[in-house]
């Protein structure tokens, strides 16, 4: 084939996806402001997202604290700038860590549940019988998502941040033999507002796409078992890829100077 | 009622076409359906009949003709007036798509909660009734889908498409999967709650005996247009090779030959 022809052929493919996707998150969102809403539904994501992810979310930002406390140690020590570890700590977990880590859990966690189950009611046509019951779809398992999804992930990142600096705090004190309260209050000293703000703006977003990647992959599956397992594995994929990416772009918009 | 009234059909396909790519699934499907008439669509697989369906209930839409419910024109009809159209009609799915999240008594009156806005304790009294009306008890509401058989899946999927009352009843193979009792069972429920309810039903179906028991008439769908179509009475003098052969389920025949010569 035509070199060229296959490059335009991957073009126009790209750009349709991207169209067609566009217009399922424009209608997703759309459907989240205009009543009616579904309570009952956004309730029950809003627990599956936030507080069944706890342990997972948890667990990731302390061990990532701690290890952030480590290895700056090693590094700073050579430079006799071990005080600056409780400014690193903080700043690293509440600014890229946490949101990041918690994203991309989450993405693994609840983008690939929402893939599977959207899929499996494709598959089964129960999107179809919702249809036929006059319920639109998009408002009855869509907007619920993209609602929970993006309201649930601040929360787990504020989460996040204080287990992040408590584990960083742990090594420290315990293991690095730093002084608890000096610790506290270079950590305290050095965190701005816009640290934790710029944490919680890259959560929502983060948020909204692992439920918009999950949604709209399950909601487009076709073929049975292989089709869910395929929408399953590009929902996790691309909502990590585009986490990375929302991420540069948020820290350019808030730090580049 | 009026003659000209009485002769509106209750749904009008009209020359419909549609494709998949390069596959042309219907070419130029017409069919009259009458008021409080049972027709049910037989055909191989693949001929087209499940995109029929999910043509009239909007979930597809034609590439060309026309289909009319009542008289009124539905093919590019708005969200709003879609629902409103498809409040009047209630389906039967071929794996019953229940919903697995919701108990049996909510997934029956899942359509009077969501779309009729009816509050929850009503709607379960009335999906209580539907449920005692396809012979299920009050305890098998509280259940979840995963724990019911296949031949009590359908029968909740009855009760869900009756549950509303509608004029319109969609059956997609509703003896698909069920031994013989099972499905003769079914067939009955489906006589039964179509007579009670009133309403106009297609059924598609490749089960003939079925077809046979649930049919005021048939039509025979091949190669995405209907091929023959009368009462339920003369399909076994059609003078139709094709039908004699489907209805038959003979190995000989044209549609086997033509199949041989792929």
């Amino acid at each position: 084939m035509n070199p060229l022809r296959a490059i335009g052929a991957a073009s126009l493919r790209f750009l349709a996806a991207t169209g067609r996707l566009t217009v399922f998150a424009l209608s997703g969102v759309g459907h989240c402001i205009r009543p009616p809403i579904y309570p009952r539904l956004i309730l029950r994501q809003m627990v599956d997202i936030g507080y069944y992810s706890l342990p997972v979310v948890g667990l990731t930002t302390l061990f990532a604290g701690m290890v952030l406390a480590l290895q700056s140690y090693t590094g700073f020590a050579r430079f006799s700038a071990e005080g600056a570890i409780p400014s690193v700590v903080v700043l690293s977990i509440c600014r890229e860590l946490s949101p990041v880590l918690a994203g991309l859990m989450i993405a693994g966690r609840i983008g690939a549940a929402m893939a599977a189950e959207l899929g499996t009611m494709r598959v089964t046509e129960q999107v179809d019988a919702l249809e036929t019951l006059s319920t639109n779809p998009i408002k009855y398992l869509i907007a619920p998502r993209l609602l929970a999804g993006v309201t649930m992930l601040p929360f787990l990142v504020l989460i996040g941040d204080i287990m992040g600096v408590f584990g960083g705090f742990v090594v420290s004190v315990y293991k690095l033999g730093f002084n608890e309260q000096t610790y506290l209050i270079n950590t305290w000293n050095f965190l701005e507002a816009q640290d934790v703000i710029s944490g919680l703006v890259k959560a929502s977003v983060f948020g909204f796409l692992v439920a918009l990647m999950g949604c709209y992959h399950g909601f487009h599956s076709r073929g049975g078992a292989q089709g869910v397992g395929a929408a399953t594995t590009n929902a996790v994929v691309s909502a990590s890829i585009l986490i990375l990416i929302a991420n540069y772009l948020i820290t350019e918009m808030f730090f580049a100077t | 009622m009026t003659d000209a009234t009485a002769q509106t059909p209750k749904i009008r396909l009209t020359n419909v076409h549609k494709r998949f790519g390069a596959k042309h699934v219907l070419q130029g499907f017409t069919l009259d359906v009458m008021p409080q008439e049972s027709v049910v669509i037989i055909g191989g697989s693949g001929t087209g009949k499940s995109v029929m369906l999910k043509c009239i209930l909007g979930l597809l839409t034609p590439d060309e003709g026309e289909i009319e419910i009542d008289g009124q024109p539905t093919v590019h009809l708005s969200n709003s007036d879609r629902e409103a159209v498809n409040a009047k009609i209630g389906m039967l799915f071929q794996n019953a798509a229940l919903f697995d999240s919701l108990s049996v008594w909510e997934n029956v009156a899942f359509g009077l909660i969501q779309g009729k806005r009816m509050k929850r304790k009503a709607a379960k009294e009335i999906a209580i009734e539907k449920l005692a009306q396809v012979g299920l008890g009050a305890d098998v509401g509280a259940l979840s889908p995963a724990e019911l058989s296949g031949g009590m899946r359908k029968r909740v999927g009855l009760a869900r498409a009756i549950a509303g009352n509608p004029d319109i009843i969609f059956f997609d193979e509703p003896t698909t999967g069920l031994d013989p009792i099972m499905g003769h069972v079914i067939d009955d429920l489906i006589v039964k709650c179509v007579k009670e309810v009133g309403a106009t039903a297609i059924s598609i179906t490749h089960d003939m005996p079925s077809a046979r028991r649930i049919a005021d008439r048939m039509a025979m769908l091949y190669k995405g247009a209907v091929i023959w179509n009368g009462p339920v009475a003369e399909i076994d003098r059609s003078g139709n090779d094709y039908v004699d052969q489907f209805i038959n389920g003979s190995a000989d025949g044209p549609i086997q030959m033509e199949l041989r010569k792929l």
